[in-house]
């Protein structure tokens, strides 16, 4: 098997005496699709975080491509930042600029493109998400799964290898749930690598390469959907699927 | 026509021609303190607990001290003390500059504060360096959001600019005095004064309110309004 496109080794977190996560470990090939389930506080977000050094984890290594990032190196650090994009649960545009400012704002000033080749870029990032039309409009003329998908259209225009979603739909309303999971659905169609937190179990069964079970800042069980929705081991991940699922639907 | 309004007529043009002087000195004033003030609110907001405690030091100082006295400590003290040859005009400049830098990196740190945290985070997501961050994502927004703190500002400014007097600065409340003082007319040119100052408000707050209307983000309103 081809050497892995991002590994976690035994990251953990402690806020004062609380250990919000407690050495998890992942190994991410090229083109799967990781979801993270758990109820909340079971550390999802936290490793997410930690995955891109928005929170420092206190032990832990992780190596992008074979090569372990420093992340007390700044230059290296914001480099590997590039090369992961993050989707927030609640988007977190730039309030001050338009759709298309905040797609090329991170080509530009980041990666240090010329504005109008930016420009083209976004354009053609926005209309990957189905946003042309909404081009100008800033962040509080959109709906919440249009500012989710100029979010991601954000994130792709940085050309990662690897994206994170932290509960992506989590703050829709239902009606606008489908929108985001059909741009998340193509992505991850296109290959994209991707580690997803979310509680919506019935879009993660159909598209997830492994589910991830978390609980009390651990992973307490992982495999195909098929065995952790049907066959879990832990007594604790059934009782999770089971009550998700009565609340979220089947998980077909 | 009335001898205070003959005053009045007489002395308009000289106390308008201070009125230039006020503005200047408060625009300088203005800017000096928008110049030092964003690094400090800046580096209250992020910076290292050592930077922090030497900001607090130096807010403390100069919102602490009464401008009369900050006057004479930098114009007849210092610049004797250190032989420095600075007009009354520059010091009152960057006196008026230092104290209003301590007021606004106040406002400008609120601001910062009441931002999402969500803004930074995403920027530094995105790969960009804190100061990226700061400067492309943070500021702008936190700037829009100083304009009605700025807007007091400027009128605080205004009305202690009057205090340069002091000095010799030729502002208006400077120009005011030495005519009511030849003429014996009092009453109408400290009036005129009091209504330049009214003038220079209204005229100041106006254009800022114009100005923060300017640099409105689309689709927020003013609470509902």
């Amino acid at each position: 098997m081809a050497s892995p496109i991002l590994r976690i080794e035994n990251v953990s977190k402690r806020y004062g005496k609380k250990d919000v996560l407690k050495g998890a470990s992942l190994t991410v090939h090229k083109g799967d699709l990781k979801i993270l389930i758990g109820p909340s506080g079971a550390g999802k977000s936290t490793l997410l975080q930690c995955i891109n050094f928005l929170v420092k984890p206190d032990e832990g290594r992780i190596w992008l491509e074979d090569q372990e990032v420093h992340y007390a190196h700044k230059r290296n650090l914001y480099a590997y930042r590039q090369k992961v994009g993050m989707i927030f649960q609640d988007f977190n545009l730039f309030d001050h600029l338009n759709a298309l400012e905040n797609v090329r704002i991170g080509m530009v000033k980041v990666k240090g493109m010329a504005k109008a080749e930016a420009g083209e870029r976004a354009v053609m990032e926005l209309e990957r998400v189905g946003l042309k039309d909404h081009m100008q409009k800033y962040p509080a003329q959109l709906s919440g799964g249009q500012k989710q998908r100029v979010s991601i259209a954000r994130a792709l225009a940085m050309d990662p290898k690897v994206m994170l979603l932290d509960e992506p739909t989590s703050a829709l309303d239902p009606e606008l749930i489908g929108e985001v999971h059909a741009v998340i659905r193509d992505l991850g169609n296109n290959g994209m690598t991707m580690i997803m937190a979310t509680h919506q179990i019935g879009f993660a069964s159909s598209l997830a390469s492994e589910i991830i079970f978390m609980e009390d800042g651990q992973i307490l069980e992982r495999g195909t959907p098929e065995k952790i929705f049907f066959q879990a081991e832990n007594a604790r991940t059934k009782e999770f699927c089971s009550k998700i699922t009565e609340l979220y639907g089947e998980t077909r | 026509m009335p001898e205070s309004l003959i005053a009045i007529k007489d002395a308009l043009p000289y106390l308008l021609r201070g009125s230039l002087v006020t503005l200047i000195v408060v625009a300088g004033a203005m800017a000096l303190g928008l110049t030092i003030g964003v690094p400090l609110a800046v580096g209250q907001v992020y910076g290292r607990p050592a930077l922090r405690r030497v900001i607090g030091v130096y807010v403390w100082f100069f919102r602490g001290i009464p401008l009369l006295v900050l006057l004479f400590l930098f114009y007849f003290g210092l610049c004797t003390a250190l032989d420095i040859n600075l007009s009354a005009f520059t010091v009152a400049i960057i006196v008026l500059g230092l104290i209003s830098s301590a007021y606004q990196s106040q406002i400008f740190r609120g601001a910062i504060l009441s931002l999402p945290e969500g803004q930074f985070k995403a920027a530094r997501a995105l790969g960009m360096s804190d100061l990226k961050a700061i400067s492309f994502i943070v500021l702008p927004q936190a700037l829009r959001l100083s304009i009605p703190g700025w807007s007091n500002e400027y009128s605080i400014l205004l009305k202690d600019s009057a205090v340069t007097y002091a000095l010799g600065v030729a502002e208006i409340m400077a120009r005011a005095h030495f005519v009511a003082t030849r003429t014996y007319q009092q009453l109408p040119l400290y009036l005129t004064a009091g209504v330049i100052f009214l003038v220079l408000t209204y005229l100041g707050t106006r254009g800022l309110r114009m100005l923060e209307e300017k640099v409105r983000i689309p689709g927020y309103s003013a609470h509902g309004l």
